[in-house]
């Protein structure tokens, strides 16, 4: 399987403090990886900087063999990055979030495959609701929804996709990662639960490169 | 430009959706344009000549006011990280917010503009000439305004401190919006004021969005 992802001496710095430093990782086609961690010892902030949105201390990360700073349209064509936060609009339906969050990415996502997919993680009946009187993890569906319409996007990036779900919702979440990974893709997530895959799953602790 | 129309439709939705925000940008506008003929007493002569400055002011003051909300709600939802990550230039979808943040502040400050032109009993050519002066000139201060909004974003006390970086910057405006009507009630051509306004607006909206956009990945990180 083709290397994807390729890091090499990532340190990381927040501030004053050095959160971590020389760590390294490769990702091939198929793999799914999972980032764990004490809170606050720099998951997000790895995974941050993995999805380019920050820029490293030191190190660099490699996607397809070339850094992503210099090809960062072609990375983030190729990448789905679902942070913390869900990315939802109060004041707009979880259609509108849905349909924009496709559109400004540049995914071309119908309105009926939109329909499909907040149907496929259990969203009918919001549909027409503003997200403001969603639930948590509601919410965290409406995000996830975007999964189903960027399976094109080879490197998914997830932080605490799991959070705030019921147990039904996990297990789905569970095997659209997995399918993920074996139509070819690879997927890196955060979680502090553990969640049973079909397909292995390596762990990574950032706490082990800790400065 | 997919990106472009998509940012701009959703902005528009969202203006639509909380309207009264945008209503009392716009009631702050005509109030503080109407208090200064209570402070300074209603002689049509001193009301003619303070208007002009009065209104560029009040439009100001307005377009400052729903400046603070251009990036902040997209910034702590998340939206921002997500626009940072499209493939697009950050360029595109930064126009569009702008161009949004506009056509909802500061048109409509435009289009009422001839009526506080009325209660400042100016002629109907001088009220013109300042419609024209606005419409040339708020888009300088949006374009501005969009800067100081994303270098301001997540600090502490945005707000006042936007206000500190960017009514400084829009004092050339100021200058040369009111003076087009000054100008104009003086029988001078007003060409040169309203040229300077044309290409300062042309001038901000080819540098600002880049600025504005730097300015975003830097809150991002």
């Amino acid at each position: 399987m083709p290397v994807m992802l390729d890091v090499d001496q990532l340190s990381c710095q927040r501030g004053e403090r050095l959160l971590f430093r020389r760590l390294g990782l490769t990702l091939s086609a198929g793999e799914l990886l999972r980032v764990t961690g004490a809170n606050g010892t720099g998951k997000t902030s790895l995974l941050r900087l993995l999805a380019g949105l920050s820029y490293p201390a030191a190190g660099s990360v490699r996607f397809l063999s070339s850094p992503i700073l210099q090809q960062r349209e072609s990375f983030h064509a190729s990448l789905l990055y679902l942070g913390h936060a869900p990315a939802l609009n109060e004041l707009l339906t979880p259609l509108e979030n849905l349909r924009f969050a496709c559109a400004s990415a540049g995914d071309a996502a119908s309105k009926t495959a939109c329909l499909a997919a907040l149907d496929r993680i259990g969203l009918q009946g919001q549909i027409d609701l503003p997200c403001s009187v969603l639930s948590q993890g509601q919410r965290r569906r409406v995000g996830l929804a975007r999964l189903f319409l960027a399976s094109r996007r080879k490197l998914w990036i997830l932080d605490e996709p799991f959070t705030a779900l019921d147990t039904h919702a996990i297990s789905e979440l569970a095997a659209t990662l997995d399918a993920h990974c074996t139509a070819g893709g690879a997927v890196i997530f955060s979680s502090h639960q553990d969640v049973s895959f079909r397909t292995p799953q390596r762990t990574l602790d950032v706490e082990s490169f800790a400065a | 430009m997919k990106t472009f129309f998509a940012v701009l439709h959703r902005d528009l939705l969202l203006a639509w959706r909380a309207r009264s925000d945008l209503l009392v940008a716009l009631s702050f506008f005509v109030i503080v344009a109407s208090l200064f003929p209570f402070g300074v007493g209603a002689e049509p002569e001193q009301l003619r000549a303070i208007g002009p400055g009065v209104v560029w002011v009040a439009a100001l003051l307005a377009s400052l006011l729903a400046l603070p909300r251009l990036f902040a709600q997209d910034f702590d939802n998340g939206v921002l990280e997500q626009l940072l990550l499209s493939p697009e230039p950050p360029v595109i979808w930064v126009s569009a917010k702008i161009l949004a943040h506009w056509l909802t502040t500061g048109l409509p400050l435009v289009l009422i503009a001839p009526v506080l032109g009325l209660m400042y009993q100016l002629e109907p050519g001088a009220s013109g000439i300042l419609t024209l002066s606005l419409a040339l000139g708020t888009p300088v201060l949006s374009l501005l305004g969009a800067i100081g909004a994303a270098l301001t974003l997540g600090l502490r006390g945005a707000g006042s401190l936007l206000a500190l970086l960017v009514l400084p910057l829009c004092v050339p405006v100021l200058v040369f919006g009111a003076g087009a009507v000054d100008a104009w009630a003086g029988g001078m051509p007003v060409t040169a004021h309203l040229s300077l306004l044309g290409g300062g607006s042309l001038a901000a909206l080819a540098l600002a969005p880049f600025a504005c956009a730097a300015a975003l990945r830097l809150a991002c990180e």
